[in-house]
């Protein structure tokens, strides 16, 4: 088995078929005809420009480079925890938590994975390094994103309950205890489930692409195993970094439930 | 049996407050809504940003950790919150007296395994209040404590209070639009005149 090199035809084909459904988009009125050929153009521009970048690593090998792409790739990842809360925390913390919860979980996984598990030579050899490190980031992403916007949600929504037990004289962490549960929980549900689900329901995108580029079955399996488990680890560290900072956050010196440390709710 | 005293605090809305209350003497508060009554009592138990001291009795606020400053002046919100389903987690374990006060603001026994969903407005704040009065605390600040309750149930919260009053010798500061409360009570009346808070003149 080797790999069968995809040329610009065949790409057209499969952007074909993208065109067709913004076409059916547009005379169904579902009106997402343009975010779907947006959205197609972005990941076509993103991916080519990663393969480059990518090419040019793989060559030199350079620390600076690849500690230069990792940055890149936390800084939009922080962007897009940010992006998707509808109460963010003002100024500074609005951004950092999230890519700092991100930053300790995914980064020191992955570096776990490559000096330990793996065992890369040199362990910054991009080839692994940055795969691991974007599978990993993009789903810690997802948990923590999901974890911070429960937690601020449910703090805005019951400054009435959590005041109460300040009132009868909880300290801040009892009075926001159930709340803190709840967004952990919430960001951990979506690992826990495809872990559950991989293999029977779907089969795991790295799975596919080890296989597709000829590797075998029970090689890629293991790879998939690995990188599941890896991901669950850093979903639930940074889960549990963000939630607890940001709960922290929206106390202050004397315990004080502060709202107003969270923006309004903006379009959404 | 301590006295609540405040000095120079500086709630949003008011001038600096400086005022006390001796133990067991009520305190009416009175003035239009929006005009900071409750952002004073929010002030007083540090759940806003403020300025100032206070004191129940010789301990300071600023000398105790939140917690246990919030617990020695209890405040009733005029909206109670509730963080468990049933009413009973609510309340501190144990204590004979619970029942009793339960049964002074007209509940029964079975109170504490009702659903707090199915409360009415009326219920929770009457609960609310037993709820507070659990947990003991040396002075009582109250928002609006019978704004919700029929003749009946406000007859038993202001003995109730009163009760507390004179038997711990807890100092009450009451908020209150309901003059005619203030006269079956008695006690001093203050009220908030452009940021100040002044005697209210004898009804005529």
């Amino acid at each position: 088995m080797s790999l069968i090199s995809l040329g610009p035809f065949d790409l057209a084909l499969a952007a074909g078929l993208v065109l067709l459904l913004a076409t059916l988009s547009w005379r169904l009125h579902l009106g997402v005809e343009r975010r779907i050929l947006v959205a197609a153009a972005r990941s076509a521009v993103q991916l080519v420009l990663l393969g480059l970048v990518l090419k040019v690593l793989f060559e030199t090998i350079h620390p600076l480079l690849i500690a230069l792409l990792t940055m890149v790739m936390l800084s939009v990842a922080g962007w897009e925890v940010m992006a998707r809360q509808k109460h963010r925390f003002h100024g500074p913390w609005g951004y950092g938590i999230g890519a700092l919860s991100m930053f300790l979980s995914s980064f020191s996984i992955t570096l776990l994975a490559v000096t330990v598990i793996i065992g890369v030579r040199p362990w910054y050899q991009p080839q692994y390094l940055i795969p691991l490190l974007g599978m990993l980031l993009g789903n810690t992403m997802n948990g923590v994103a999901i974890a911070l916007d429960n937690l601020t949600r449910q703090a805005w929504e019951g400054r009435g309950r959590i005041e109460a037990r300040l009132l009868l004289g909880a300290d801040w962490s009892e009075a926001i205890g159930d709340i803190r549960r709840d967004a952990l929980r919430a960001g951990l549900i979506p690992i826990v489930n495809a872990m559950a689900s991989a293999g029977i329901v779907s089969l795991p995108g790295m799975m596919t692409g080890q296989i597709l580029a000829g590797s075998p079955p029970m090689e890629a399996a293991k790879y998939q195993l690995l990188i599941m488990f890896l991901i669950s680890a850093g979903t639930g560290l940074g889960s549990v970094a963000a939630v607890w900072i940001g709960s922290r956050r929206l106390f202050d010196e004397r315990e004080r439930l502060r709202l107003d440390r969270l923006a309004t709710a903006r379009g959404h | 049996m301590s006295e609540l005293r405040l000095e120079a605090l500086r709630p949003r809305l008011l001038e600096p407050v400086s005022l006390s209350v001796a133990a067991g003497d009520l305190l009416f508060l009175s003035g239009p809504s929006g005009a900071g009554k409750t952002l004073l009592l929010r002030s007083i138990v540090d759940l806003d940003p403020n300025e100032g001291e206070a004191y129940v009795g010789a301990m300071a606020r600023s000398a105790l950790r939140p917690p246990e400053w919030r617990r020695r002046v209890g405040l009733l919100p005029a909206e109670s919150g509730w963080w468990r389903d049933s009413v009973g987690p609510h309340f501190p374990a144990g204590g004979v007296e619970q029942i009793a006060l339960l049964a002074a603001l007209g509940f029964e026994r079975d109170v504490l395994e009702w659903s707090v969903a199915r409360l009415s407005t009326g219920e929770r704040q009457r609960l609310s209040l037993a709820r507070l009065l659990a947990y003991r605390p040396e002075a009582l600040l109250l928002d609006e404590a019978t704004a919700n309750l029929d003749p009946t149930n406000r007859a038993r919260v202001e003995a109730v209070v009163e009760d507390y009053r004179q038997q711990q010798g807890a100092a009450v500061f009451w908020v209150s639009h309901d003059p005619e409360q203030r006269l079956r009570l008695g006690g001093t009346a203050l009220v908030i005149r452009d940021r100040y808070l002044i005697a209210e003149e004898p009804p005529a």
